[in-house]
């Protein structure tokens, strides 16, 4: 657990640099299938992940996972050979780019399906009385599906130490907020008896402080809570997707997550976060094109 | 010593597992004691272990995620599904995490957890209650589908998919709960002789003349059972007619070598079962058997199963709608025709 800006600002940058990589690498014929990158969304991942511990709390990550993965187990290099196919990726190449498995993180594509599995994870440990935290990242997509109501109410009748965190972005792939959700979206985890909490903004140390409170209270009393981080992505949902307002993403910029806390450092630091984020992104890069491709036969 | 209910064997399983294992729990609707689940087949769990048996809402579609999450941290969970129509509730988390997590994971989890549902109608519950779906999991990869019989080992059967490292879907039936757990004694069951596989979830061969030379071959499962065990007994006073009977245990992964055996003494292959016809268990059987031994067939293949309909509820109707006793003979005297 850390508060420090730096830290926070090498690891956004670490995620920035891997989703921007992934993108071009994309375009260079270098990785098959697909790919959701967090650009833009880095503050929400970094903001409550720093308050985790990997060898204890758990992390049940959606189709958006990068930024969750890096900020949690700092693996880019598994991430990266699993996107591009390599026998070295965190789930050997079978996982792929949203559905990856490394110690206490796990994600998978289906929106609706990870609340019911976080929640289960969540009762199995408080049974073992490991003192848990267990994170399940949804978005403002994710409000549609109905196991995630059932999911609150589970957790709340069973006081279980679940964190709910939405990152709300705004569009469930090409589909505003306003033709999905309907109310309010705080309410609906307050219907249940779920102490929520939801803030607008993207500065890190602000949401880094609101999520502290969050986590703080369900170590405390070991029940659920439900936080709502406003977001927003500048990549498209996957590639070359992108139907958004050109102005309107431009005019989101102003709050890059990124661009916010940058001047709060030191101009020496940051340049050396900055090279040293590009410089690991890139040779993560390398050592994954480099690396036999999943299920190759071994000579 | 008379044969304790099939119920009875099912309960005292799980009792047994409380007590040999800290890590089995008990998840599903309706579990709570005095009422012990809508079958009874959970009574008294609960008021022995509390803490390890957890009653839910009305959730199924969530459930079976709540059981994988438990499984994926280490724990052993018994979810038990009220009917087995309910199924389709959870089917997303069938097909897209119990049957994915171990092998996309590239095997750093296992998923130690049992369901357990009833199937089977012949109760008037109606169309919604009474459906046997087995066929909607066969399809589905990295899974085991246990069937259940009131032939089987029960006790047996509950410890074994308790302490399987794989996920396994056990198939109780309605009518079975209450009908005796018969055993082979000295090899027989009544006048059927008896050949039980070694495997965890064997299958069981039946035979009216000692493993001769027979008509035809009947593979069932599950409720099936005592149906297919009345027209044979009927075929051997009516029509002097031998059948083999292969009780499947495991339905998936499909062990074809019991049927495959069997039919090197019959030449004939028949199905039966109780779930719609199109794309079901028998489907599934006939590939088998004609990939590995066609060469051995001497009559086409036959499927008993109930009609691609629904389940009506009045009791005449649904007489016609699943398969009986008639069906089964039809389906062997249809195969030997000259001996009508």
């Amino acid at each position: 657990m850390t508060s420090d800006l730096a830290h926070f600002y090498q690891q956004m940058c670490v995620i920035r640099r891997l989703e921007e990589t992934l993108l071009e690498m994309f375009s260079a014929g270098e990785i098959n299938g697909t790919t959701h990158t967090c650009i833009g969304q880095e503050a929400t991942a970094v903001g409550v992940i720093s308050h985790l511990d990997a060898e204890r709390d758990v992390i049940f990550s959606n189709h958006r996972c990068h930024g969750h993965y890096v900020a949690f187990t700092d693996d880019v290099e598994g991430l990266i050979a699993e996107v591009t196919g390599r026998a070295t990726g965190t789930c050997g190449g079978k996982g792929g780019s949203q559905h990856l498995c490394r110690g206490n993180f796990y994600s998978n594509g289906i929106q609706g399906s990870i609340v019911p599995v976080a929640t289960g994870i969540a009762l199995a440990e408080r049974e073992r009385r490991s003192g848990a935290v267990t994170t399940v990242f949804i978005g403002d997509g994710t409000l549609g599906q109905g196991a995630l109501y059932e999911c609150l109410n589970m957790a709340s009748l069973w006081r279980l130490p679940l964190w709910v965190v939405v990152e709300n972005n705004h569009y469930a792939q090409s589909t505003p907020e306003e033709l999905a959700v309907s109310g309010s979206i705080g309410a609906r985890a307050a219907a249940f008896g779920i102490p929520t909490a939801q803030i607008e903004t993207t500065d890190v140390e602000q949401i880094h402080a609101t999520a502290g409170n969050a986590v703080e209270r369900i170590r405390a009393t070991g029940e659920p809570f439900f936080l709502v981080l406003d977001t927003y992505r500048f990549s498209p949902h996957s590639k070359g997707d992108d139907t958004r307002d050109p102005a309107e993403i431009e005019a989101r910029r102003a709050f890059d997550p990124i661009g916010l806390i940058a001047a709060r450092i030191a101009p020496d630091l940051r340049t050396q976060i900055e090279q040293s984020a590009a410089r690991r992104v890139a040779e993560a890069r390398e050592a994954a094109l480099a690396a036999p491709v999943a299920g190759a036969v071994q000579a | 010593m008379r044969a304790e209910r099939c119920v009875q064997a099912l309960n005292g399983a799980l009792h047994d597992a409380f007590e040999r294992r800290d890590d089995v729990y008990l998840i599903g609707e309706d579990l709570l004691d005095p009422y012990g689940g809508a079958f009874k087949v959970s009574q008294g769990l609960s008021d022995r272990w509390p803490e390890r048996v957890i009653t839910t809402p009305i959730s199924e579609a969530s459930l079976f995620g709540v059981a994988s999450g438990m499984a994926l941290r280490g724990y052993r969970p018994v979810l038990e599904i009220m009917f087995g129509d309910f199924i389709a509730l959870g089917f997303d988390q069938i097909v897209n995490g119990i049957s994915k997590f171990r092998e996309m994971y590239d095997d750093q989890v296992a998923l130690p957890l049992v369901v357990r549902t009833p199937m089977g109608g012949r109760r008037g519950y109606g169309p919604t209650h009474s459906q046997s779906l087995e066929k909607l999991l066969m399809g589905v990869p990295n899974i085991r589908m246990v069937a259940t019989s009131e032939y089987h080992d029960l006790r047996g059967l509950m410890r074994a998919a308790i302490d399987d490292d794989d996920p396994v879907f056990l198939i109780e039936n309605k009518l079975m709960y209450g009908r005796p757990n018969r055993r082979p004694e000295a090899g027989y069951i009544d006048q059927l002789s008896v050949r039980e596989g070694s495997g965890r979830y064997p299958a069981m061969t039946l035979s009216g003349n000692d493993f001769d030379e027979a008509a035809a071959t009947i593979v069932t499962y599950g409720g099936m059972l005592p149906i297919v065990v009345d027209a044979t007994t009927e075929l051997i006073v009516e029509h002097e007619l031998f059948c083999e009977i292969v009780v499947l245990g495991e339905l998936l992964p499909l062990d074809v070598e019991p049927i495959l055996d069997s039919i090197s003494r019959t030449g004939a292959l028949i199905t039966a079962e109780e779930g719609t016809l199109t794309a079901g268990i028998g489907a599934e059987i006939a590939a088998l058997v004609s990939e590995a031994a066609w060469g051995q067939l001497r009559h086409p293949v036959r499927r008993v199963a109930a009609r691609d309909g629904v389940i009506p509820s009045a009791p005449s109707l649904e007489d016609v709608m699943l398969p009986g006793v008639g069906d089964v003979r039809d389906a062997v005297l249809g195969i030997h025709g000259a001996k009508l």
